[in-house]
């Protein structure tokens, strides 16, 4: 790609905040290698207040994404597949160096990663049909339910899995319609940097998704205790952290997933299992004839 | 406090009880264990007629190591019977249950009457025939639960641990019980320990119907008793009705564990009336809303938001209605609000109500005498609220209403949704378009227009937010109960 005589410029590698790629306000950063230990990339370590930051800017991005149509929230996210695929080489090479992968193999998972995506955006404007309907209730009155998203989801990325792991946790929220907070992985974060220059440059309003390097050790116990997030992934707690996190939600009684006892074969057909935990169902009563 | 005469009724009405013969209180009652009752090993606690004070029976406590037999008999139950069952003979006994409930209904209506204090009219028309309802529901579900859209091949948690309140104890347990069995799960239930009776006649209801032992046990007892049942280390599903505050402290215990955990909490919902309301229609909504159940409703609209144009007309209807509300003996066929609980629960609401006067808002009770012993608040409505007033935010769980204005639809959904609950939530308007508009900005997980607390077996029923999350009721009440069940 780059011509031997040619010195290459390197990219700073910042967080995905509010639409906006910020430097961590703490100025902090931590160095990511390759899986073979050599020197990689200097990565923003985000803070507490960079995690403050990004709720208030998935809160205020949650009444638009949540109040497009279905139909359009499909297609915003189709566009996001779109822009994957332009960047599929940076993609398979980022997740081979970081995951110590094949080429092959780091391209199947990119592969996977970007159909898992399309998947998701064709799941916005059937979810209603699926999971909501007109219950016969016994007396005069149409009562019907649908599903409604949760509000901002806080995800704990796996650690394991860079891409295809981590669009398997974030695009069903978005598909649900709600915002999200993420902590990528610690340890390989730089195919969701790129991820997040994706979501920039597709149709994903800022603020919709917030990218967050750095440690879920340390992010974790914020996120899980903030009252203005009300769902929190912890697919990606650090080993014998989950417990401590889900006990901190319980403050706020947030929706919890419970992260899986290994990293799952993120391969696997995800059903509904990812959609559901943050939808809420809505019921609605009306009188008939009077 | 003003307090204008009562007005002139146009019938008199002449005392009309609900004789009590029906049932048949025993002196002191077990626990239900493996399909026996025995007693508990904990000290027993007296149950009290709230519009009385008259001791009605003791009951046992169940003690940590009572609750370990109940979980063991559940977990054999469901090891040896009830899983291997053939599915359509599970849908059976909870048919059969459901037709003992309507058989026995004027029984249950009076002791639930007795030991609540609710209102005869509401066990007898709402309480007994709902919870029958849920079970003839729940039953046909049993054998079809693959084409729930649940996943091709749904299977039950285990045993599931359940801890319901006092406000509508039968229909609670209804609701538990049902899908619980219904999903092929076995039950350790506990109910509220100022209402245990019904539970413990729904026990002999289980023996009429020949249900195997263990599927249903019952353990009576207050906070320990529960905190035993949910964090016992062989219960698989926890299910909660109940505050927020012991929500928040179920769903700390279960952290970190296998156990799958439903919460349907606290609510303080918007009953909101716009100005092309019927107004005699929305003041019977608010009355329902509010008073229904004396107000001991977590989905209560203890909330009114109405339309400054019509404030001040609405107050005056809403007023002369409440007026002709007849406050006393629950077994009355006439009684419109019953007996308060329990003595904490009106030293809670009084305490709430005296508050609500220091803050400024004010207090309208209509003259209405009351019984002189026994736990009695009468109907109370609040006006000149602020959103910041804690009557607007905390949930009294009493015959109180808060009632705040607004100008526009906009105001109105922000003001309705400017709460930590997310429950339940009322639109009265004669536009369709604008009902449908407000119902979707609303978050709450229940939203009646044009209506108030309407309840049903096939209808979802839980929360958004700080009022818990999980259904019941309807195809998505079953998720609850099957192991990881796409909802």
């Amino acid at each position: 790609m780059i011509g031997n005589d040619r010195l290459a410029v390197r990219k700073t590698y910042k967080l995905y905040v509010n639409g906006a790629f910020p430097r961590s306000e703490s100025g902090r950063t931590y160095e990511v290698t390759d899986a073979k230990g050599h020197f990689l990339a200097n990565i923003s370590r985000a803070s507490r207040k960079d995690a403050r930051d990004a709720v208030v800017a998935a809160r205020a991005a949650f009444p638009k994404w949540s109040g497009a149509t279905a139909y359009n929230r499909g297609q915003v996210l189709y566009r996001v597949a779109e822009v994957m695929e332009g960047r599929h080489v940076q993609f398979c090479e980022e997740v081979a160096a970081g995951e110590g992968l094949s080429s092959s193999k780091a391209r199947a998972a990119v592969d996977a990663a970007i159909d898992r995506w399309v998947w998701y955006a064709g799941w916005t404007d059937k979810l209603a049909s699926v999971l909501g309907g007109a219950n016969p209730v016994a007396g005069p009155y149409f009562d019907f339910s649908l599903p409604e998203p949760t509000g901002v989801v806080a995800v704990l990325a796996p650690q394991q899995s860079s891409l295809l792991g981590l669009v398997s946790v974030l695009a069903p929220v978005l598909a649900t319609g709600c915002t999200a907070v993420v902590v990528t992985s610690e340890e390989r974060p730089i195919p969701a940097v790129t991820l997040g220059e994706v979501l920039a440059t597709s149709d994903v309003p800022g603020g919709v998704v917030n990218l967050l390097t750095g440690a879920a050790e340390e992010l974790g116990p914020w996120l899980a205790e903030h009252a203005d997030v009300d769902a929190i992934d912890l697919t990606g707690a650090p080993t014998g952290r989950a417990m401590e996190f889900e006990r901190e939600a319980a403050g706020t009684i947030k929706r919890v997933v419970r992260p899986p006892a290994t990293e799952p074969d993120w391969t696997a057909d995800p059903g509904l299992s990812r959609m559901t935990p943050f939808l809420e169902t809505k019921t609605v009563w009306h009188p008939m004839g009077v | 406090m003003t307090t204008p005469a009562r007005p002139t009724p146009v019938f008199e009405y002449a005392p009309a009880p609900e004789s009590r013969s029906i049932v048949d209180i025993a002196p002191s009652y077990g626990l239900f264990v493996d399909g026996e009752f025995v007693d508990g090993t904990g000290e027993p606690f007296k149950t009290v007629n709230p519009a009385t004070e008259e001791v009605l029976t003791e009951v046992s406590t169940a003690s940590e190591a009572d609750v370990d037999r109940a979980v063991r008999a559940a977990r054999r139950a469901f090891e040896k019977v009830w899983g291997p069952m053939r599915p359509a003979d599970r849908g059976k006994y909870l048919f059969r249950i459901a037709r003992l409930l309507q058989e026995r209904a004027r029984e249950f209506a009076v002791l639930e009457s007795l030991d609540n204090g609710k209102p005869i009219r509401e066990s007898r028309d709402v309480d007994v025939p709902l919870a029958a309802a849920h079970f003839f529901y729940h039953a046909g579900w049993a054998d079809k639960l693959e084409h729930a859209g649940l996943g091709p091949a749904p299977k039950p948690l285990g045993v599931a641990g359940q801890v319901i309140p006092w406000n509508f104890p039968l229909l609670m347990l209804a609701w538990k019980v049902a899908p619980a069995l219904a999903t092929g799960n076995t039950v350790v239930l506990k109910p509220a320990e100022t209402t245990p009776l019904t539970a413990l006649l729904f026990a002999e209801v289980c023996r009429q119907a020949d249900l195997p032992a263990g599927v249903v046990n019952i353990v009576t007892g207050a906070g320990d008793t529960g905190r035993a049942v949910v964090e016992h280390g062989d219960v698989d599903k926890v299910a909660f009705t109940g505050s927020t505050d012991v929500g928040r402290s179920i769903a700390r215990a279960v952290a970190g564990t296998r156990k799958k955990l439903t919460l349907e909490l606290g609510g303080k919902a918007a009953n909101i009336v716009f100005d092309d309301a019927p107004v005699d229609q929305a003041v019977e909504g608010i009355v329902q809303g509010i008073f229904f159940n004396q107000g001991h409703v977590c989905c209560a609209g203890s909330r009114l938001l109405v339309q400054e144009s019509i404030h001040d007309e609405v107050i005056a209807s809403l007023q002369r209605r409440i007026g002709t509300l007849r406050v006393g003996d629950p077994l009355d066929k006439n009684t419109d609000i019953g007996a308060i609980n329990s003595a904490e629960q009106l030293a809670r609401i009084r305490e709430l109500s005296d508050i609500g006067e220091a803050e400024g808002a004010q207090r309208w009770q209509p003259a209405c005498e009351l019984p002189a012993r026994g736990y009695w608040f009468p109907p109370t409505v609040f006006t000149d609220v602020s959103p910041a007033h804690r009557i607007a935010r905390d949930e009294v769980f009493g015959p109180v209403l808060s009632v705040l204005t607004f100008r526009t639809p906009d105001e109105a959904v922000a003001k309705a949704n400017n709460s930590t609950y997310g429950l339940s939530a009322g639109i009265w308007s004669e536009k369709g378009s604008r009902i449908l508009k407000i119902a979707d900005q609303l978050r709450a997980g229940v939203v009646w227009a044009n209506t108030f607390n309407k309840f049903d077996p096939t209808s979802p029923f839980g929360g958004y937010k700080q009022s818990g999350y999980g259904r019941e009721g309807g195809r998505h009440g079953l998720a609850a109960y099957l192991k990881g069940a796409d909802q």
